[in-house]
């Protein structure tokens, strides 16, 4: 809980050093930002969350001036900025701190700090005065680390100090830093929380970009909500919500009614996960994950994105090396490549169409056998069989309605929605038994979603084993039969969609609440 | 249909329009007449036997083209041609001259030596990509000098002919393994070549290495991998495509061609019939920008062999009157540069096309109104090498 100086801190009377209204901006195909607002006061630790693709890294890049919003005002200490580039965002006192580290591993901390913008007159390099800036900034602001030690031997806290300190020694009165404790352990979130308390203390000012609520709600002294993105909450005062608050709002909390049918799960289990694990300790990407679907059910995976959902259908994909087993209708896929598995009958729904799943100058034919150009009807023995290829294609294109003027023309004429179909109804023609679906209706429109969803559904009812990787919520509720979720790279919930609401979803998702806390809830 | 040549057809067009106002230019600033150097070049093709000629010197072209398309196909870069057909050619030549076998398998044999010593050698840039992930561009490039190195030491070493003091060659080939000429074949058509020139033999392998190509590439469920492989090497994967292997395979089939691009000079030229100091040596190089003209079609690097050759011979009538004959050097360089712009140029305007094409086409045949315009850009951009 914040404290009642930290209350004080956000209270009203302080200036806004940070002033954004309305900021959207568009890139090719996608409103990353539509409507952002953010106001952040002097002398605060000011978090913004939202989930992942929500909109944070781009508002923090219009922020910080690696791009320029389409629309909207940006006003820093109550002056309208035009940033052309971060020369002019640290010219106005912000300053970057990046998520993925930008240090020269075999140079000292000094060298790291002033490296782009070394005192002396261009021709000698003053280390001493650099060195003498460098301890009084560390000092002054509780950031400890030796000057003269090699990055490359500091450790993950260390290292983010010295990308503080370079942004200070930059003269940055106002930092961003983007998503700083997703590499730290705990102590070292603490360590990093006083340090940038002493900052704010000294009148300077943190935004901090968060998925974690407990940290968000313990050290942030205000918080901006963004969802879709759109800021859809301004809290002032942290003590006034609970973390399951900030979840409803992250998530929406608009429920979906859950389609009511009868159960078609049956006993016979078609894919079967043991102990699968991608990476090596002590942080594997998939961390000793098992499961079971069976025939005639829809198994759902929850989870923020990165915690290990891409690891795991890559893995039973056979696409990245993994230890642990998975079972095709009993049968151990270890010995078999991609290609093997796809023909012992495990359709594949990419994560992304465009890079995974279509050959964009393809023609739809082309792209119908993809992934399945060894078998019939698109191939006979080691030759192409282009009539029954183009025939096959036609029949996709008719029953899942895929809008086109003929199977002739390249992939990229087609729009995302039909491209979807495309790829759904290949792979449900090939009659698989078990369907790994990623994001099968991302950035899909309304009408191509409801046809994706009924083909998932009809195929469920005949028999289909689907393992459904989703971040839409409502998607995931609505058509799974169980709900996995995933934090971390372990399955941390088994849920019944039936009684969950995306809110407590989104609070598992986030590990605010836990299998252990919420007992009961789960089965 | 007919539109469709048209449109094939513009941009080499348009590239050898920039081609000749550029030489015409260097003409000109030179001191030349333009049209005095243009007319006479023109003059080349006005006999029959020229123009076999021209043939005999593009099937080496073209095979090196073929050679060099196939890695450009999935976005590899052999550059190592050079070396592998040199090291063929040289192998070819000692193992040929070495046996005596019937013709139709004494042929057979030089052709599978050089196939397969080519193959070996383009497999070592294939090896060193696929494990050690070093770039093929700058292994074939190293390849190239060790390849030359190594056959002019092979041959002053151990495949020398002893009969000839002066310069190191290798023995010439028995006739058992020569292609004869196709004068004869020309004769029953009608075509009566003059004395003393001949269209070399190595022409119906060409052809048949062209076939192959197309349909390997376009027919075949490797050549579909093969392609996918260039185009998205992503979806190419998660379509069971292992990508280590297709690189390597395609590494070795690119090398294989490549060890057949010396075989004309070898097989079917009556003035070498053997490997030594005056066999050619940069026919790779030519493949490459054939390769990239031809838009690794097959009968675009065809037709791309038979400008180039035609080029090369023009330019020699320029000497006799007077005119610098690197001008031919110009004229490739300038055509090549203008074809790989104007096919970009071209490529973006008919994705364009046929994308709002497709889109309104859809929108008509579908009554409820189809999702907003499909995202254009992206498309071609993961297209290989040249292809359009």
């Amino acid at each position: 809980m914040p404290s009642a100086a930290a209350q004080d801190q956000a209270s009203p009377d302080r200036p806004l050093v940070i002033e954004l209204r309305d900021i959207v901006k568009r890139f090719p195909g996608v409103v990353a930002n539509d409507g952002v607002n953010l106001s952040v006061r002097q002398g605060t630790i000011h978090a913004i969350v939202g989930e992942n693709g929500a909109g944070k890294s781009t508002l923090m890049k219009t922020l910080y001036g690696a791009h320029r919003p389409d629309e909207g005002t940006v006003r820093v200490n109550g002056d309208v900025q035009h940033f052309r580039s971060p020369r002019d965002a640290i010219a106005q006192g912000i300053g970057m701190v990046f998520q993925h580290f930008m240090l020269a591993d075999n140079f000292t901390v000094w060298e790291n700090v002033v490296l782009g913008d070394e005192p002396g007159n261009g021709v000698k390099l003053d280390i001493k005065a650099a060195r003498d800036r460098i301890r009084q900034i560390a000092e002054q602001n509780g950031l400890d680390v030796d000057p003269d030690a090699y990055v490359g031997e500091l450790g993950v806290g260390e290292k983010q100090r010295v990308e503080i300190l370079k942004v200070l020694y930059r003269g940055a009165k106002i930092l961003i830093l983007d998503e700083p404790t997703a590499v730290l352990v705990p102590h070292e979130v603490d360590e990093l929380f006083s340090s940038l308390r002493a900052l704010t203390d000294e009148g300077a000012t943190a935004v901090f970009i968060s998925h974690k609520l407990d940290e968000v709600l313990k050290f942030a002294d205000a918080i901006t909500v963004i969802r879709a993105g759109r800021t859809v909450g301004e809290v002032p005062d942290p003590s006034t919500v609970t973390a399951r608050d900030l979840a409803e709002m992250m998530v929406g909390s608009e429920l979906p009614t859950p389609e009511t049918r009868e159960s078609t799960v049956t006993t016979e289990v078609a894919l079967s996960v043991r102990e699968l694990t991608v990476g090596t300790a002590p942080r594997p990407a998939l961390d000793g994950v098992s499961f079971d679907v069976h025939r005639g059910e829809i198994l759902g995976v929850a989870g923020v994105e990165g915690n290990g959902q891409t690891e795991l259908i890559e893995a039973i994909m056979g696409l990245h090396q993994a230890t642990g087993s998975v079972y095709l209708l009993g049968r151990d896929l270890a010995p078999l490549g991609t290609r093997e598995r796809r023909e012992a009958g495990i359709g594949y729904i990419p994560e992304d169409r465009q890079k995974d799943g279509l050959v964009l100058p393809f023609s739809l034919w082309e792209n119908a056998m993809l992934g399945h150009q060894t078998r019939r009807p698109y191939s006979k023995g080691a030759w192409i069989d282009r009539a029954g290829a183009e025939e096959r294609t036609r029949r996709i294109v008719e029953e899942f309605d895929v809008r086109t003027p003929g199977v002739e023309v390249p992939a990229f004429t087609l729009s995302g929605g039909n491209q979807q179909k495309l790829v759904v109804g290949r792979e449900m023609t090939s009659e698989p038994s078990v369907l790994v679906a990623a994001h099968p209706t991302r950035g899909v429109d309304v009408g191509a979603q409801a046809i994706i969803w009924d083909i998932l559904r009809d195929a469920r009812a005949k028999g289909l084993a689907t393992l459904l990787i989703s971040a839409d919520l409502e998607e995931l509720i609505g058509l799974s039969d169980r709900l996995l979720v995933m934090l971390r790279g372990r399955v941390v919930a088994e849920l019944s969609p039936s009684a969950v609401t995306p809110a407590e979803l989104g609070s598992y998702m986030t590990g605010v609440t836990s299998m252990a806390a919420a007992g009961g809830e789960a089965h | 249909m007919f539109k469709r040549i048209a449109n094939a057809l513009t941009a080499p067009l348009l590239a050898a329009a920039v081609a000749i106002a550029v030489s015409s230019f260097a003409l000109w600033v030179s001191g030349n007449s333009p049209f005095t150097a243009f007319s006479e070049m023109w003059q080349t093709i006005d006999s029959t036997e020229s123009v076999v000629v021209i043939i005999n010197a593009a099937v080496p072209f073209y095979v090196a083209g073929v050679a060099v398309a196939i890695g450009f196909q999935m976005n590899l870069f052999n550059i190592g041609a050079n070396g592998q057909y040199q090291l063929a050619a040289l192998f070819a030549a000692a193992a040929g001259a070495a046996v005596s076998l019937p013709a139709p398998v004494h042929v057979a044999f030089v052709l599978l030596v050089a196939i397969v010593v080519g193959g070996l050698w383009a497999a070592i840039a294939g090896v060193l990509k696929v494990t050690r992930n070093v770039n093929e561009v700058i292994s074939t490039i190293m390849l190239n000098y060790i390849a030359i190195g190594l056959s002019a030491f092979l041959v002053a070493e151990y495949f020398r002919n002893e009969a000839v003091n002066l310069v190191a060659e290798t023995k010439p080939l028995p006739p058992s393994a020569q292609l004869p000429a196709l004068n004869r074949l020309l004769e029953v058509v009608g075509i009566d070549l003059g004395e003393g020139v001949i269209l070399q033999g190595f022409l119906p392998f060409a052809i048949a290495i062209g076939i192959g190509y197309y349909l390997l590439l376009y027919r075949s469920r490797f050549g579909y991998d093969l392609r996918l492989s260039g185009l998205n090497p992503a979806a190419a994967q998660s379509a069971g495509v292992r990508p280590r292997a297709m690189v390597l395979k395609t590494i070795i089939l690119s090398g294989c061609i490549a060890g057949l691009v010396g075989m004309s000079d070898l097989m079917a030229d009556p003035q070498y019939h053997k490997y030594g100091d005056q066999f050619p040596k940069t026919l790779g190089f030519t493949g490459l920008a054939l390769a990239l003209l031809g838009r690794n079609h097959p009968g675009g690097i065809a037709a791309a062999a038979l400008v180039w050759a035609t080029i090369e011979r023009a330019t020699q009538r320029l000497s006799i009157i007077g005119i610098p004959q690197e001008i031919g050097t110009i004229l490739q360089g300038s055509f090549l540069l203008a074809a790989v712009i104007v096919y970009e140029v071209i490529r973006r305007r008919n994705n364009e096309r046929t994308a709002q094409e497709a889109s309104a086409r859809a929108a008509q045949s579908a009554p409820p109104p189809g999702p907003p315009g499909p995202p254009g850009g992206p498309a071609g951009d993961a297209r290989p090498i040249g292809a359009v």
